[in-house]
């Protein structure tokens, strides 16, 4: 299980690292630009120590992505990403996990997000994406989903939940200070957290 | 004497505002800046904000002054990752950087709280030009 774990965060690295122009792109037109070179940055660093090390347990290996991101991302996303994925490695099971684990994983993302950002739903951040494919979850589980489909369904929503950036104003970080003129543009912190929640559904699936 | 800690995203506005901040000082005020990414590039760092913090962190306690958003965020982070005792006495001032940090230097020199500082440095005359 372990490896499996360390084989998705490693699928993530990928992922950010590859999408760095595309994510430094969205952040050009509302922010100060620097959101991929510093998610890349800190992803690479997630690889390199994740490819050298071996973990005895789940809690292990995400509280040293959570301190690698939060030691080298240098941006709003270090603290942001690493609270998460600390709270994350509090409560990831060593064993298979099921919707309720998942619920719980998502749960306590969203929670070290907002200490950190102190951002609602709606405010065009990377809650955007995150809290709706969280309650998604929740509501899979009331349908007595499968896990296979409620992960299917969180990935959904947690693209519309991008999409929906697109018109909204921004009422946090460096965008805020654009005011309406945020508007018309996808969040690039919504696009990084649905880029690594799209791989950790597709890696489990 | 209360410690300063200034954090920037930038390397040279934090440099560049303790640099200010010192010429005011009396001689035993410590103050300390943290800027810019571990690459020198512009960001924070929250591992030179931890480790600044615990160097100055005496009995008297810290003030710090931030700028933006993940600075902000950062010494949050830091801040909570202190013990309880020694959270007590760390302070992010709502203050602007560079007069936060002067003003703070001074009252630091002379003998003030960090209550006292705090109520100085977080007034909007701090800001006024006009």
């Amino acid at each position: 299980m372990t490896e499996k774990i360390k084989d998705i965060f490693i699928k993530i690295s990928d992922v950010i690292i590859e999408n760095k122009k595309y994510l430094t792109k969205l952040d050009s037109a509302i922010g100060d630009g620097d959101h991929g070179i510093n998610m890349s940055r800190g992803f690479k660093k997630v690889k390199e120590k994740l490819s050298s090390n071996n973990y005895e347990n789940n809690s292990d290996l995400v509280k040293t992505v959570a301190m690698t991101l939060i030691s080298t991302i240098g941006g709003a996303a270090g603290p942001l990403y690493g609270t998460a994925f600390l709270n994350v490695s509090k409560v990831i099971p060593d064993s298979d996990f099921d919707i309720d684990s998942a619920i719980e994983i998502g749960e306590s993302a969203v929670n070290g997000i907002q200490k950190r950002g102190k951002a609602e739903q709606g405010e065009k951040t990377m809650l955007d994406a995150i809290m709706p494919s969280v309650e998604s979850l929740r509501e899979s589980k009331e349908k007595g989903l499968e896990l296979k489909d409620a992960l299917e369904e969180c990935k959904k929503t947690a693209e519309e939940g991008m999409n929906a950036t697109m018109p909204m104003q921004a009422t946090k970080g460096r965008a805020s200070y654009l005011g309406e003129r945020s508007k018309g543009h996808q969040d690039p912190g919504a696009t990084s957290s649905y880029l690594i929640i799209k791989t950790v559904v597709d890696e489990i699936n | 004497m209360v410690s300063i800690l200034i954090v920037s995203h930038s390397k040279k506005i934090a440099d560049g505002t303790k640099e200010l901040a010192e010429q005011m000082k009396q001689k035993d005020v410590e103050i300390r800046a943290v800027g810019g990414t571990a690459e020198g590039e512009i960001g924070t760092d929250p591992d030179a904000i931890n480790a600044a913090l615990e160097e100055i962190n005496k009995e008297d306690g810290v003030i710090i002054l931030a700028d933006l958003g993940s600075a902000v965020m950062s010494v949050n982070m830091v801040m909570d990752w202190l013990d309880e005792d020694v959270r007590k006495r760390v302070v992010l001032a709502d203050a602007p950087i560079v007069e936060g940090a002067v003003f703070a230097a001074v009252e630091s020199g002379l003998g003030n709280s960090i209550s006292d500082i705090l109520s100085s440095i977080e007034s909007l005359d701090i800001i006024k030009k006009n």
